[in-house]
């Protein structure tokens, strides 16, 4: 007799991951990135054998050789289990580079939105300044100065990010920051802090995660292009622009130590990338059509 | 508009000055002892003495930032450490190599976007403009060093069509005068009536072009399509289908036209990018740009060469992105208001 239906309005979060189940793109995507995660957390587990051990006299086999599903390089190492640890340095890269660059980027630009005046123009400055140099060739500069190592790659990847997050946070912190409930919060006594990273920027972050997503892919990429000049990853490790740089001399004789490290690299990337196109859409209306 | 241009100027020359103080500080702040790091193991300690007299490395730091300060502005960038030349000599030499190839690899990806993206936006939501976009997103998620190679392994290794790299068959002997390949190469055509030079430039541009082109074609032809889809939403795009213009006038005549605005945006920061992604095409194809020079200059530890570079290109990339703004608030007065 008294059964109320009590209907519940779906949280904002729960809105947003049912716009996204409905979005195919970023299922698509976020199958991929699962996948590539999994093998990731899995490699020494699933890797059927050891990425480092060579095999001298089973140099190069072509794939679906036996025990060599994907063949193996030019040290007679087995291609699948490379590529396997390699999705797991690959996801490392993503979330260290993107990490230092959002990390970095959210505070610098939530306190040059807020505060303003000179701080605000000063580091607004140096945001300029690192956007004159193009970005691969900021990267460059960076590794040139630590040393060439997969770390610092990440590092020159997460700096040279930085001013994207900061930007896009500034310009998010300066429309809300006039907004009523920061008004409101901040007569009933809250301090700066609280406002800023409590109450503001909670409201700032669907962009951010959008770039953040965007932003892993990218990384995954330019860390293969600094390995690839010899600027990232050092050998032996499996990383997979290194792979690509040293089967450069294999392209007129075995086409696969070549492509897959490539074909690894691409899906990985595609797949960040359609999530977050997926993500975009989703939590920008406008940008829906 | 002209106080806006020169405001817009005026705030280049802080930006470039940041450039130059970051990049002299490369060196002081790099571990370990510059001139060893250049010279390697090997040098003897007089040849390490001479460098760091050379290099000014020996004076007290302000000095040597100011005394670096004045040199570029004089755009004096040093000797490179390899070749013993002049930086700004070298790069002289080589940037129309780079230029010319960013040039096609923009004329490909331009030609190319505006059209995928204009018949995507037409054949909206049909097999074609999915296919299309799906395309646009493996173009940007490629890692084009890696297409280079690929391409390579196709046409050059196992179609043996095109060449593997270079700019010119090397047995050909060609008088160059501005150093444009194509260029001098069609002053041969002119002059000789010989269009085996032509053919050989044109040959070695295809796969380079191709590869450099990929991201920016990606880009273009994701921005035409959203541009051309917003403006044929607008009601005179309506009217006139109602009036019984044809469909080919319109999309071209109408709302083409009215959608080029952030694609040519686009299309100049593209170019911008291009010529630091040429460190990538350049080496994968032996094209003897500035990027390849770049590459060799860093693994070879020319710390003059690498400093002079990416100060030319950083400063080539804000200038390029400071003509875009211009040109965008030529055409769009909104802009300067703001």
């Amino acid at each position: 007799m008294n059964d109320t239906l009590i209907v519940k309005d779906p949280t904002p979060f729960q809105e947003i991951l049912h716009e996204l189940s409905k979005n195919k793109a970023a299922v698509a995507g976020l199958i991929i990135i699962a996948l590539f995660l999994l093998i990731g957390i899995l490699a020494p587990l699933i890797a059927p054998k050891d990425p480092f051990a060579q095999e001298i006299s089973l140099r190069k086999l072509p794939p679906f050789s036996p025990g060599y599903i994907l063949g193996s390089d030019d040290l007679g190492r087995d291609m699948l289990s490379r590529l396997m640890y390699g999705a797991r340095i690959s996801m490392i890269i993503g979330v260290i580079s993107v990490g230092i660059a959002m990390g970095s980027g959210l505070l610098i630009g939530v306190t040059a939105g807020y505060i303003g005046g000179w701080y605000d123009r000063i580091v607004m400055r140096l945001i300029d300044i690192m956007l004159a140099f193009p970005y691969i060739l900021l990267t460059i500069v960076i590794v040139a100065v630590l040393g060439p190592s997969l770390f610092n790659a990440m590092v020159a990847i997460g700096v040279s990010q930085i001013p994207r997050y900061a930007r896009l946070v500034r310009a998010s912190v300066l429309a809300e920051k006039e907004a009523d409930y920061v008004t409101a919060e901040r007569s009933l006594g809250a301090s700066p802090l609280s406002l800023m990273f409590l109450s503001i920027l909670p409201n700032c972050l669907a962009p951010v995660s959008v770039q953040a997503t965007l932003g892993v892919g990218e990384a995954i990429l330019s860390s293969a292009a600094l390995s690839f000049l010899g600027l990232g990853a050092q050998p032996p490790t499996p990383e997979w622009g290194l792979m690509i740089a040293s089967s450069r001399e294999f392209i007129t004789n075995a086409w696969w130590i070549v492509t897959f490290p490539g074909l690894a690299t691409l899906l990985a990337v595609l797949g960040f990338n359609l999530f977050g196109d997926g993500l975009r859409d989703v939590l920008d209306p406008k940008l829906r059509e | 508009m002209l106080s806006y241009i020169l405001k817009r100027i005026g705030l280049l020359i802080p930006t470039l000055l940041g450039v130059i103080t970051l990049v002299f500080f490369m060196i002081s702040l790099s571990p370990g002892d510059p001139a060893r790091v250049m010279l390697g193991e090997r040098a003897s300690a007089e040849q390490l003495e001479k460098l760091r007299e050379d290099l000014g490395l020996d004076r007290p730091l302000h000095q040597q930032y100011f005394s670096y300060l004045s040199r570029i502005v004089r755009l004096d960038f040093g000797k490179s450490i390899t070749t013993g030349r002049p930086v700004i000599e070298e790069i002289g030499q080589l940037f129309p190599a780079t230029m010319e190839l960013a040039f096609f690899a923009m004329l490909l990806a331009s030609g190319l976007g505006i059209i995928i993206g204009v018949v995507s936006a037409t054949k909206r939501n049909t097999p074609l403009d999915y296919a299309s976009m799906i395309g646009a997103l493996f173009g940007v998620s490629m890692p084009v060093f890696w297409l280079g190679l690929v391409l390579i392994m196709i046409f050059s290794v196992g179609l043996d069509l095109l060449p593997t790299g270079g700019r010119m068959n090397i047995r050909l002997y060609m008088e160059t005068f501005t150093n444009f390949y194509i260029i001098d190469a069609l002053i041969a055509l002119f002059r000789k009536g010989d269009i085996t030079y032509l053919g050989s430039a044109l040959k070695h541009l295809i796969l380079p072009a191709a590869a450099l082109g990929t991201i920016p074609l990606a880009i273009i032809a994701r921005t035409t399509r959203s541009s051309m889809l917003e403006v044929l939403k607008q009601d005179y795009i309506k009217t006139a289908r109602a009036a019984g213009i044809p469909e080919g006038k319109i999309i071209f005549r109408y709302a083409l036209k009215n959608a080029l605005l952030p694609i040519i945006t686009v299309i100049g920061i593209q170019f911008g990018l291009l010529l630091s992604g040429a460190i990538l095409t350049e080496t994968i194809f032996a094209w003897p740009g500035i990027g390849k020079w770049i590459y060799h200059s860093i693994s070879a530890r020319d710390y003059p060469a690498v400093q002079g570079g990416i100060i030319i290109i950083s400063t080539v990339f804000v200038v390029i992105n400071l003509l875009v703004d211009i040109l965008y608030s030529v055409v769009n007065p909104r802009v300067r208001l703001s």
